[in-house]
C-alpha cells in the first residue's frame, strides 16, 4: 500500500529522525474477531481479494476447508479450520489468520528500508511498497509468521486493515462483508468494551475461559480475537500463546547497531593513532646493506 | 616483476590478480552489507542502484569473494601454520607495536599477526557464506525454518563486523609496515624488507638458510 497523507505516522522503519508529533494523538483502532461467531463462509477472504484487486491462483483441495493452505502474497487473509475431539465430542474452531498490527512491530524493527514500513499513530501497521527491497528481514522479524514475499515482484504483502478505507472513515473490507458481524471494527477502546460483553455471554454458555487475545508480549495488537479458549490459543492453527520479537531479532536490531559502527570507527581511530604517535614501521639503510649481504652482494 | 634486479620475489602475478578480486569483493560486500545493516548506512545502496539492487547483488558478489577466497586459502594455508616463534612473537606484541624489533626471532613468510589475520578471515568467510545461504531466500527460502534464518542474521552480521575489523588491521599493517605494499602490487619486496621482517623465508629465497 502507500502512505496515507490523512494518517500521521507514529513510527517509520529503520529510520531516525523524529516523526511528527505536534498534532493531538488520534484514536487508536482496532479490529475485533469474534471467533466463537464466525461460520468459515471465507467471505472475509472474498472481500480481501476483491477490494484489494488480488487474485489467488486456484490451488488443490488438500484435505482441509482451508483454501489456500496458509497466508500468500496475494490472500492476506485466510480462515484455518481446525478439528478437536474430545471423546464424543467434536470442537470446530475457525480463525481468520492475517497480520494483528502489533503495537510493537517486529516487522518495522527489522526492517533496513526506510519507510518501507510505517505504523500509523491510529495503530495500523502498513507496508510501502515502493520503498520495500525484498530482504524477507519483515518475515525473520515477525512472531506470528505473517508476511509473505512476492516471486513475481520480490516485494512483502500482508494485511493493511484496509488502511485505504479507514484513512475515510469506512471500515475494513472483510468487517463489512462478514455476515454474522463476528468481525468488529472501532476504537481499540470500544471494542475491547465490546470483547469484554462477548465474552461474558461466553462464559454464561460454559466457556469458563473464555477471553481477549491482545498479547502484551508485542505491546497489544490492532486486530485482537475473541477465544472460547483463550487459555490455550494454541489450539486455534498454532495461534502463538505468548508471542513476542525474536531475542535474536531484539540483539540484531538493538544493542548490535551502535556497537558494531562503535567497534569500527575505534578500529580506525587506533589506527591512526598509532600512526601519529609510533610512526612508520620502516626498513633502513644498513638493513638494505644487510639484506645485500645475504644475497651475495648488490646485482647491478 | 619490476626492473628491480635486487628486488625479491613474494607473490605471482597469479597471486596477486587473485588478491585483488579478494579485495574488491570484500569491500563491496562491507558496503552493500553495511547499508542494509545500520539505517544510517542506507545511502551506500546508491552505489549499487538502489535498495533492491544492493539486495539482489550483494550475494552475488558474496559468491565471487568465496570462491576467490578459496584460491588464496589453498595458495597460502600451508605456509601459515602456527610455529613456535609465531608464539614468541606475539609474546613481543608489545615490542611490535612499538616498532621495536630487537630479540623478535626470524620468521618465514608469515608473522603470527599475518597468520592470525589469513586464519580469521578463512573461519569468517567460511561462516559468512553459510549463513548467507540461508539468508538467500531468492534461491534458498524454503531449505530452512525462520528460527534457523533468524540466528543466521545474527551470525552473518557478527561475522560481516569481525572480517570489517580484520580488514581494517590488514589495510593498517600494511600503511604502518613501509615496503609491504610493493608485495601485492608489483609482486616483491626490497633485500632490507625481507631481512628486516622475514628474516627465515628471506635465507630460503637466496638458498642460505
Amino acid at each position: 500500500m502507500a502512505t496515507m497523507q490523512s494518517l500521521d505516522i507514529r513510527r517509520r522503519s529503520a529510520s531516525t529522525e523524529t516523526p511528527p508529533q505536534v498534532r493531538k494523538a488520534t484514536v487508536e483502532v482496532a479490529k475485533l474477531i469474534d471467533v466463537s461467531k464466525c461460520i468459515g463462509c471465507k467471505a472475509c477472504q472474498s472481500a480481501c481479494l476483491s477490494w484489494n484487486d488480488l487474485v489467488e491462483p486456484v490451488g488443490y483441495f488438500q484435505g482441509s476447508y482451508d483454501n489456500p493452505m496458509d497466508l500468500t502474497p496475494t490472500s492476506w487473509t485466510v480462515m484455518k479450520f481446525t478439528e478437536i475431539e474430545k471423546g464424543d465430542d467434536l470442537e470446530w474452531l475457525i480463525r481468520k489468520d492475517g497480520c494483528m498490527h502489533c503495537d510493537d512491530p517486529g516487522c518495522l524493527k527489522a526492517c533496513p528500508a526506510p519507510g518501507a514500513i510505517v505504523q500509523y499513530t491510529n495503530g495500523i501497521v502498513d507496508f510501502v511498497s515502493e520503498n520495500c527491497i525484498g530482504c524477507g528481514y519483515c518475515v525473520k522479524g515477525c512472531p506470528f509468521n505473517v508476511p509473505r514475499i512476492s516471486k513475481t515482484d520480490r516485494k512483502a504483502y500482508k494485511c493493511t486493515l484496509c488502511v485505504d478505507r479507514v484513512a475515510v472513515g469506512q471500515a475494513p473490507a472483510c468487517a463489512k462483508a462478514c455476515p454474522t458481524q463476528a468481525i468488529y471494527f472501532g476504537s481499540k477502546e470500544d471494542m475491547i468494551g465490546h470483547a469484554e460483553k462477548r465474552i461474558v455471554d461466553l462464559k454464561s454458555r460454559g466457556y469458563q475461559n473464555a477471553g481477549l487475545y491482545n498479547p502484551p508480549g508485542v505491546g497489544g495488537t490492532h486486530v485482537m480475537y475473541v477465544l472460547h479458549h483463550a487459555d490455550k490459543p494454541s489450539l486455534y492453527a498454532g495461534l502463538p500463546d505468548d508471542p513476542k520479537i525474536s531475542p535474536l531479532v531484539g540483539f540484531w536490531k538493538g544493542v548490535m547497531k551502535p556497537i558494531s559502527l562503535a567497534a569500527i570507527a575505534f578500529a580506525g581511530v587506533f589506527g591512526f593513532l598509532h600512526y601519529i604517535t609510533k610512526g612508520p614501521n620502516e626498513v633502513s639503510e644498513a638493513d638494505e646493506r644487510k639484506g645485500d649481504d645475504l644475497a651475495g652482494g648488490k646485482r647491478t | 616483476m619490476s626492473g628491480d634486479k635486487n628486488a625479491v620475489a613474494r607473490y605471482t602475478t597469479a597471486a596477486r590478480i587473485n588478491h585483488w578480486i579478494t579485495a574488491a569483493s570484500l569491500i563491496l560486500l562491507a558496503l552493500s552489507g553495511m547499508a542494509l545493516f545500520h539505517p544510517s548506512l542506507f545511502f551506500l545502496t546508491h552505489l549499487f542502484g538502489g535498495g533492491q539492487a544492493t539486495r539482489a547483488i550483494h550475494p552475488w558478489i558474496g559468491v565471487v569473494l568465496a570462491i576467490s577466497f578459496l584460491g588464496l586459502f589453498l595458495r597460502f594455508f600451508a605456509l601459515n601454520f602456527w610455529t613456535r616463534e609465531d608464539t614468541i612473537w606475539m609474546k613481543n606484541l608489545g615490542k611490535v607495536i612499538n616498532n621495536d624489533d630487537e630479540g623478535l626471532p626470524e620468521l618465514g613468510k608469515y608473522n603470527a599477526g599475518q597468520k592470525l589475520v589469513f586464519w580469521g578471515q578463512s573461519i569468517l568467510i567460511l561462516l559468512l557464506l553459510g549463513s548467507g545461504l540461508v539468508l538467500w531466500d531468492v534461491y534458498f527460502e524454503n531449505y530452512t525454518t525462520v528460527d534457523q534464518k533468524r540466528l543466521s542474521a545474527v551470525v552473518h552480521a557478527l561475522c560481516a563486523i569481525g572480517a570489517i575489523l580484520i580488514w581494517i588491521v590488514h589495510v593498517y599493517a600494511a600503511i604502518w609496515v613501509k615496503g609491504t605494499l610493493r608485495a601485492m602490487t608489483r609482486g616483491s619486496v626490497t633485500r632490507g624488507w625481507s631481512w628486516k621482517h622475514h628474516r627465515k623465508w628471506f635465507r630460503q629465497e637466496v638458498g642460505k638458510p
